[in-house]
């Protein structure tokens, strides 16, 4: 045997390693079912339940339709941000017991594994989110077809935002347990706070506030303004310019930043 | 160039502990190397460092003349590493496996395919391609592990503790193909092992304990330096009869696991004068060559505590 790799050209350990990694995400997911049913049905039921239990309970100031309908966008985010979550979990054991481990000893850049690994998720992501679009007529909401496609966009770009935070906080982390907590105090108050459940027009000053600097928040107006077709989320009265632009930003900024972990960490990670 | 991995006064700390301690040691090219220590005597964080996982504090390690730190690119192509930990996705089939790692070297194609063929020939796994990994047995997911390196063609293939988890048979079975992979390659065979038959298997030993490098050499030099056989007694109340036979300078002897062990140049008149003294005592003397545990106890003045901290439990499931 003799020495390997010399003819190998660069991008072959950029690109061709990114889509492996993503295709394996994909395998591997849809071999169990179990993670299917997770990342949908729990948004799904929670959505028929609150929306369906608070039905008759609540008028948004501001807000025209039933809470069924208010709340479907959200239901959305959601999704996203739980397959990304779901999927991200995955990197801690996987990096020290795992398939990780011949990926971080194999000659591929850093760069590889993040885009892998979050284009995995995100398709995985949108995939999700685009089924329960499905689910829009339960709320009376009949999206035109070029509604369905501008939101399948914008689910794309806030999929690569949640995969990238998941990534970035994931890679970090020593334990799932760590990750748990992060989850617990950082990513479902993000959700919460995102106007998904209630409009910002109708919050605390500080609530607002906190709302108003939750990137998650545009993710959402986002999904409102393509899904309903409007120039602006009447619950957020953001723009869609903004809400794309912030969105893009975030989803930007939380790449660079895994794309930054990644290479600093990696030398670390196996301890 | 004949050293495939020289390592110069390398040193590792986990915060203040010292994890290895000025370690020099190289690997001939071609050859069959163990690092044989109980854990934690530092051999898997000396894994971890040619493996490009971790950085040496002090020191330096090169392999094929590319330092692990600073071109581990060129490290990475030509190492090929064996985890203790499965590095199979068990939801995917052994040959998905195996196309996934060849791409992440670069590999593609018709070409991959034919590498893929070959490797699974090599671990007479071939019949088995389509099967996800979870169906297979232990030891056919370690010899999947062994393919999944091969692909790439690694100057040096490096494995940790590869007999953890497996049967006294599969072990025998997993040697026998790296026997094999070894006679049909000039690659380089870099075991870690805490078991000393598994050392004996090796052309060099190296042997580690408490994060010092004690002695390297062939299982036979290492054994010479004995300078002589092992008597071997067993019977009651080891303690007092390991006393008695130091103060009648027959000794001195050594407690192994259930067993008394005393060094010698002379093995029959020891075992005649053993017999003679304190005969009703012993249930059992064996004379035999000396062992690479007598060699660990002979460097070390301790005990090998291979059995009491046997690998397995160490390794973590899978989740």
């Amino acid at each position: 045997m003799h020495a390997e790799g010399s003819n190998v050209k660069a991008t072959d350990l950029l690109w061709l390693p990114a889509w492996t990694l993503c295709k394996r995400e994909i395998t591997r997911f849809l071999r169990q079912r179990g993670r299917i049913v997770g990342a949908v049905g729990m948004p799904l039921i929670f959505w028929l339940m609150f929306g369906g239990g608070l039905y008759n309970s609540f008028q948004l100031d501001g807000v025209e339709g039933s809470y069924l309908e208010f709340t479907f966008p959200g239901a959305i985010a959601a999704i996203l941000l739980f397959t990304a979550i779901f999927s991200m979990i995955t990197v801690i054991d996987d990096r020290d017991n795992g398939f990780m481990q011949g990926v971080l000893v194999a000659p591929v850049s850093r760069a590889a594994i993040v885009l892998g690994k979050v284009m995995g998720a995100s398709a995985l992501a949108v995939g999700q989110a685009a089924l329960f679009l499905l689910f829009a007529p339960l709320a009376g909401l009949r999206p035109g077809v070029v509604d369905v496609v501008v939101t399948i966009g914008a689910m794309v770009v806030l999929a690569v935002g949640v995969c990238g935070l998941g990534f970035w906080i994931a890679w970090r982390m020593e334990t799932t347990q760590g990750f748990h907590a992060i989850m617990n105090l950082v990513l479902m108050p993000m959700l919460a706070l995102s106007g998904a459940f209630f409009p910002i027009t109708g919050a605390t000053r500080i609530v607002g506030w906190l709302m108003t600097i939750n990137p998650m928040t545009y993710g959402v107006a986002l999904l409102r303004c393509s899904f309903g077709g409007v120039a602006e989320d009447t619950a957020s009265r953001i723009h869609w310019t903004l809400a794309l632009g912030v969105s893009v930003g975030f989803a930007v900024l939380m790449v660079v930043l895994s794309l930054i972990t990644a290479r600093r960490e990696a030398r670390q990670a196996a301890v | 160039m004949s050293n495939i991995v020289a390592v110069n006064g390398l040193s590792f700390r986990y915060g203040d502990r010292l994890a290895l301690d000025d370690i020099s040691l190289s690997v001939a090219r071609g050859s069959m190397f163990a690092l044989l220590g109980p854990n934690g005597s530092g051999k898997t964080t000396f894994f971890r460092i040619l493996a490009t996982l971790l950085s040496p504090q002090d020191g330096t390690a090169t392999i094929d003349g590319f330092d692990v730190v600073k071109d581990c690119a060129a490290v990475r192509r030509r190492i090929g590493i064996v985890f203790q930990s499965p590095s199979l996705d068990i939801h995917l089939s052994v040959e998905e496996n195996l196309r996934h790692s060849g791409h992440l070297y670069g590999l593609r194609g018709s070409d991959l395919q034919q590498r893929i063929d070959t490797a699974l020939e090599a671990v007479t796994l071939t019949d088995r391609r389509g099967e996800r990994v979870k169906a297979l047995s232990g030891g056919m997911r370690r010899r999947a592990e062994i393919a999944r390196v091969l692909l790439h063609r690694p100057q040096l293939l490096i494995l940790d503790e590869p007999s953890t988890g497996l049967d006294p048979a599969a072990r025998a079975e997993l040697w026998r193909h790296l026997g094999r992979v070894r006679a049909e390659s000039d690659a380089t065979i870099l075991v870690t092992t805490h078991l000393m038959d598994e050392a004996e298997r090796c052309d060099r030993v190296a042997i580690f304990d408490q994060g010092k490098l004690v002695i390297t050499g062939t299982p036979d030099e290492l054994k010479s330096r004995i300078g002589g056989d092992c008597v071997t007694i067993r019977g009651a109340d080891l303690n007092r009869l390991a006393a008695d036979i130091d103060a009648a300078n027959l000794g001195p002897a050594r407690a192994l696991d259930q067993a008394l062990r005393i060094e010698t140049t002379s093995a029959t008149k020891l075992a005649a004068d053993l017999m003679q003294r304190f005969g009703d005592r012993i249930s059992e003397l064996t004379i035999g060559r000396p062992t690479l545990d007598d060699v660990f106890i002979h460097e070390t003045g301790r005990v090998f505590d291979a059995v009491k901290s046997d690998a397995p439990s160490k390794q973590k499931g899978r989740r």
